[in-house]
């Protein structure tokens, strides 16, 4: 343990990377110039399902700048197996492949990429492009699917299915006093990261490629690129240093990489592709689901059946999964539990990730239920949520490494006032505004994965910390040089980080909420490694005053190397080098799961969300005032980029309870409000006060660094907590998102 | 996006010759005309860059009516001093529309001549009769969430998404156009039309025809106003519904009353008749619930929709209320009196 007061954990620190951003020195995929470079436009298909019959690109070729038109005519050999298409993350199934064929399987399918000397000429001369169909009936609609709905066959990698049951919930659920059983439908959401996806492949000659790519994992997409086109991985790297948003669309590799490599090496040429926004509405997104859940309680509210059955959507070609029932058999103690997870393939993209996937659904409508069910008991909303805590993970019979859960509870209710609540509905009034005031809990993994790092000590005192994570906004460029900086005592300008290139030391992709706890543990692992390296290396030299240490007895700090029980008595770490005739030490860094302390234990963070609404019921509109999210997360390494995280979760969630929801003309398969315009997101105006508090919670099992994350728990629990307060202002319950102005008004009035 | 010629006239004359072929095209802030040529959907052969027209100013004519240049800035003419005093319900309209970056860029003429907001007009590889005449339209039986839900044709069932017109039908407001044959003044409630067969027209001017300014009579309303904009988000969104409401009340009895809706209809909607009804009646919420009811007595849903008549219904009471009360909305209070 170090003997000087903690520096850079922990504190609030400013983004490294702020500066280059706001400045517009941070390059994007779409910034990197490139000599000779060509544009690829993509032109999607216009019908849902069916065959290309013929296609006239005359016009279009004979367009000024038009380089060439790639199609499933003379599109270049790609990979033959499936298995050569499936990246980390992707689902059982067979990927998608652009131009693989005249099939078209969803609305917006690429079709062709038009190459040009400007970007201009080729998306102009895409618009020449003329498609004839062959079109085959198409269902888009979730309603329709819902009785086709299958238990997926094989299961996604990484992702558990629904527990077994336990207990006898049909059986429970007939015997308990007091029950409710409740349909709920989320709509699809889509991603839409201010950044568009967009891939710039420079063509280096001699076989090489370095291609910059929106992606969460560059060796994720790396190996899609070597695998699909079966290049040598030496010759290709992949670099993503910067990346303005994702939330999980940039998982798996998005279309605009293949093309842009495969025209690269067709063309012999650098070629930069983007997406549109509205192509953008065409690639994964949040399933649509529906939910039914059905909870009954003895009369002190103690939960005594819990069910809870899903039907989300996927596409015809992959059977994408996520947890979304599992959360209902371990937020709350209960006996008897059922829980069941069906997929319904409807004629769109395969979904994906989307912040928190599953649970941001499946959370949303337990914790909408077991509101309902406090109000049919007539026990508060926060003290039934109490009453039913499980202190271990009924799922798997494990113990949970920590759960401050309770102390989320008390202290957001303690922040948020939630004693001054007046227990029945319609009670609270302001003007012509009903106030409502509503709970949830929130729950996600605090994972940790596989990750390496290394640590480079110079001989100048300076370190520099690299390992192939991204930073997707979150903050991973600051909290890593932070970890860097308290390992070596020095301050923030002395650490370089280097992440977001596919040669860095191995990293997962960047989604789960994991890149804190794997990657930072990873380099705090370099870092130990280092300061190792440096202590055996002081002590070998003559006259060293470590000589009689041991590793335990030295602290490494601005740039020197002393005991901690006499700090006069050490070296500096350019002394040492230099006798060493060092230019620096490198070390590497290695995290993996503890596999045997799995056995026993889980991890999970936790929080609890209070939302005020005002609801001018008349007029059914609504707004959020106020809303407190506490969170248990372990430690905090950076509250600034922390709370940043968990504001933008909120802000989703709320974007989730009110605004998102992609129109689908289900007679066209299309989804009609695909730009930002009338696709809504929050605007400045829907967002009040947020107050992030985050509670103490020391774990020494999750991850060496005692992380868990927090890139995901601000969205669950926030639509719920949303949807209860309007329930608690108005008596009226819509369980439909997003709770839009018409669903307010039709609701049928509390009598 | 297709090719086109650019030219940047510096005087009316030149503007008006250079836009006298049916494909030509005025740019003005651009911030609609060219995110619909980027859709494809407007394919202009010229784009006639009035910028460098001068016809940026905000008078007062010697009638004391407002005299806006079309290419006054919605920013410039919602912040004018003299509008913010006398014309306050226009400036309110102007500032509930759009973001700010938006209206730095937009100007009054192309206000008026922004294109519907149907989600099919901008979807060229879907049937829309007023991007393609005769192609059908998608919108009835689709995705109909925003349209009309007054005045709608079999053809078309369409919006005007403007929230400045609707404060401008309300207030009597003129357009001055000049065109190949001169100039003419069309009523600002005769600007726009209904779709009828014919929904490729949004509106009566001609081809060849360049907005050069509108006009405000003053109007005599005092604090009894108000531009009540409902939509799905608290900002940076289309309404849903929007109401201009203007009174002149006497001891309680109303001398004259103004009523215009966004968000129902093809055009910026107002109802003489109704308007003429309120006259020398006590305010009072009865009253406006019947005027309500009268206003929206031909309404129709088209599925999506349906929820828009009573959210009207209920949009023009409450704004009824307020002028009444001469309590305006406030653009930047999100709670809504
Ligand atoms: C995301 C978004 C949200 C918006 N939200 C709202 C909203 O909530 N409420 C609202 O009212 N508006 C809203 N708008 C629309 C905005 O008000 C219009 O785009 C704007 O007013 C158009 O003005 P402009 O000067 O940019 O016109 P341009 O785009 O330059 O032109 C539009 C049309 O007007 C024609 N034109 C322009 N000037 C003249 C003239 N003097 N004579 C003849 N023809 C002319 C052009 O030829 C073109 O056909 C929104 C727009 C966007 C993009
Ligand atoms: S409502 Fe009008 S604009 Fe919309 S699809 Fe129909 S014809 Fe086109």
């Amino acid at each position: 343990m170090s003997v000087g007061e903690i520096t850079h954990i922990g504190r609030p620190t400013n983004r490294v990377d702020g500066r280059l951003k706001v400045t517009g020195q941070a390059h994007y995929a779409a910034e990197y110039p490139a000599d000779d470079l060509l544009y690829g436009y993509i032109v999607g298909s216009t019908i849902a399902a069916g065959r290309i019959a013929a296609m006239h690109l005359d016009a279009a070729r004979q367009f000024p700048g038009v380089v060439e038109i790639f199609t499933h005519e003379n599109r270049s050999k790609a990979a033959w197996l499936d298995r050569s298409w499936r990246d980390e993350v992707a689902p059982p199934g067979h990927p998608f492949r652009p131009l693989h064929s005249d099939r078209i399987l969803f609305d917006g399918q690429p079709v062709a990429l038009i190459v040009a000397e400007t970007f201009e000429a080729a998306r102009d001369a895409g618009s020449l492009i003329r498609i004839a169909y062959d079109v085959d009936a198409h269902c888009t609609e979730l309603e329709a699917k819902r009785a086709e709905a299958y238990v997926p066959p094989e299961q996604r990698s990484g992702i558990p299915p629904p527990p077994d049951p336990r207990g006898d919930a049909e059986q429970a659920f007939q015997d308990a006093p007091v029950k409710i059983s409740r349909d709920y439908r989320v709509n699809a959401e889509h991603h839409n990261p201010m950044e568009m996806f967009a891939t710039t492949c420079v063509f280096e000659g001699d076989g090489k490629l370095t291609i910059y790519d929106k992606t969460q994992g560059s060796q994720n997409a790396q190996g899609y690129v070597t695998s699909v086109f079966g290049l040598r991985s030496k010759d290709v790297r992949l670099v993503n240093h910067y990346v303005g948003g994702a939330f999980g669309a940039g998982l798996r590799p998005q279309h605009q990489l293949f093309f842009a490599v495969m025209a690269s090496l067709e063309l012999q040429r650098s070629v930069r592709v983007s997406l549109t926004r509205a192509q953008m509405f065409h690639i994964g997104y949040r399933p649509d689901s529906y939910h039914t859940v059905s909870l009954a309680a003895d009369r002190d509210g103690r939960l005594q059946s819990i069910m809870h059955d899903a039907v989300a959507s996927t596409s015809h070609y992959e059977d994408y999964q996520e947890a979304v029932v599992n959360w209902s058999g371990m937020m709350y103690h209960c006996d008897n539990v059922k829980l069941t997870y069906q997929l319904a393939k409807l004629d769109t993209a395969t979904p994906c990730d989307m912040r928190a996937p599953g649970a941001a659904i499946g959370v949303t409508a337990l914790e909408c239920a077991l509101d309902e069910l406090s109000y049919e008991l007539g026990i508060g909303p926060l003290e039934i949520r109490r009453i039913n805590f499980a202190s271990k993970d009924e799922n798997t019979k494990k113990q949970f490494t920590s759960k401050a859960l309770l102390e989320c509870y008390s202290e957001g209710a303690a922040a948020f006032g939630w004693e001054k609540r007046s227990p029945k509905p319609r009670a609270m009034r302001e003007g012509r505004e009903l106030i409502g005031w509503g709970v949830s809990t929130g729950m996600w993994d605090a994972f940790l994965q596989k990750a390496q790092a290394t640590a480079t000590l110079k001989v100048d005192g300076t370190l520099e910390v690299a390992t192939a994570a991204s930073d997707i906004g979150t903050g991973t460029w600051t909290i890593l040089t932070q970890i860097g900086a308290e390992a070596f005592g020095l301050p923030l300008e002395d650490v370089q980080a280097r992440i977001g290139d596919s040669t860095l030391p191995m990293s997962p992709v960047e989604g789960g909420s994991w890149t804190a706890a794997s990657n930072g543990s990873a380099v705090q692992a370099a870092c130990d490694a280092v300061k190792h390296s440096l202590f055996k290396q002081a002590r070998k030299m003559a006259n060293s005053p470590l000589a009689d240490a041991s590793f335990e007895d030295v602290e490494v700090r601005d740039q020197r190397i002393f005991r901690k029980d006499d700090p006069a008595r050490g070296l500096s770490v350019f002394e040492v080098m230099h006798a060493a005739e060092l230019k620096e030490i490198t070390e590497q860094g290695k995290v993996s799961p503890n596999l045997r302390q799995m056995l026993k234990y889980t991890s999970y963070t936790h929080s609890a969300v209070f939302a005020e609404v005002r609801v001018d019921e008349y007029l059914g509109v609504v707004r959020v005032t106020r809303v407190v999210c506490a969170a248990a997360a372990g430690k905090i390494l950076n509250p600034k980029t922390a709370r940043s995280q968990i504001l933008g979760g909120v802000v989703m969630g709320i974007g989730m309870a009110l605004h998102e929801e992609a129109m689908t003309d289900h007679r066209l398969g299309k989804i009609m409000n695909a730009n930002l315009g009338e696709y809504h997101v929050p605007a400045h105006a829907d967002i009040e006060d947020i107050e992030v508090i985050f509670v103490d919670e020391k774990d020494d099992k999750v991850s060496p660094l005692g992380v868990k994350g927090l890139g995901e728990i601000g969205i669950v629990g926030t639509a719920s907590a949303v949807a209860n307060a309007i329930f608690h202002a108005t008596g009226v319950r819509v369980r439909d998102f997003p709770i839009t102005i018409d669903k307010i008004l039709n609701a049928p009035r509390p009598s | 996006m297709n090719r086109f010629e650019y030219i940047r006239p510096a005087t009316v004359a030149d503007a008006i010759a250079a836009l006298n072929e049916p494909a030509a095209r005025a740019l003005a802030g651009g911030t609609n005309l060219v995110d619909l040529m980027k859709y494809d959907v407007a394919q202009p052969s010229r784009l006639v860059d009035i910028n460098r027209l001068p016809l940026k100013s905000i008078e007062i004519t010697s009638g004391g009516a407002l005299r806006i240049g079309a290419l006054v800035t919605n920013t410039d003419l919602a912040w004018h001093q003299d509008v913010r005093e006398k014309w306050p319900i226009l400036s309110s309209a102007i500032l509930a529309g759009a973001s700010p970056q938006l209206r730095n860029a937009a100007t009054a003429g192309g206000n008026l001549m922004q294109r519907t907001r149907c989600y099919y007009f901008y979807d060229p590889s879907t049937a829309c009769n007023k991007r393609q005449p005769g192609s059908g339209c998608s919108a009835i039986g689709g995705v109909n969430r925003i349209h009309a839900i007054l005045g709608a044709s079999d053809s078309c069932i369409a919006v005007h998404p403007s929230d400045m017109c609707v404060a401008m039908v309300a207030l009597d407001a003129s357009v001055e156009v000049e065109g190949p044959e001169g100039k003419r003044s069309i009523p600002m409630s005769g600007f726009h039309r209904l779709p009828g067969g014919e929904p490729e027209r949004d509106n009566t001017l001609k081809v060849g025809e360049l907005i050069t300014s509108i006009i405000i009579p003053e109007p005599h309303f005092g604090a009894h106003h108000t531009y009540l904009k409902i939509r799905d988000r608290l900002s940076y969104a289309f309404a849903l519904i929007s109401v201009a409401a203007a009174l002149r009340v006497d001891e309680g009895v109303i001398q004259d009353a103004r009523i215009a809706l966004g968000g129902v209809a093809h055009k910026p909607w107002r109802d003489f008749d109704a308007e003429k009804s309120l006259k020398g009646e006590r305010v009072g919420t009865q009253g406006f619930t019947q005027v309500a009811d009268f206003i929206l007595r031909d309404a129709k849903g088209q599925g999506d929709n349906d929820f828009k008549i009573e959210l009207a219904r209920r949009a023009i009471v409450r704004a009824l209320e307020q002028a009444a009360a001469g309590t305006p909305q406030d653009q930047a209070d999100k709670s809504i009196h």
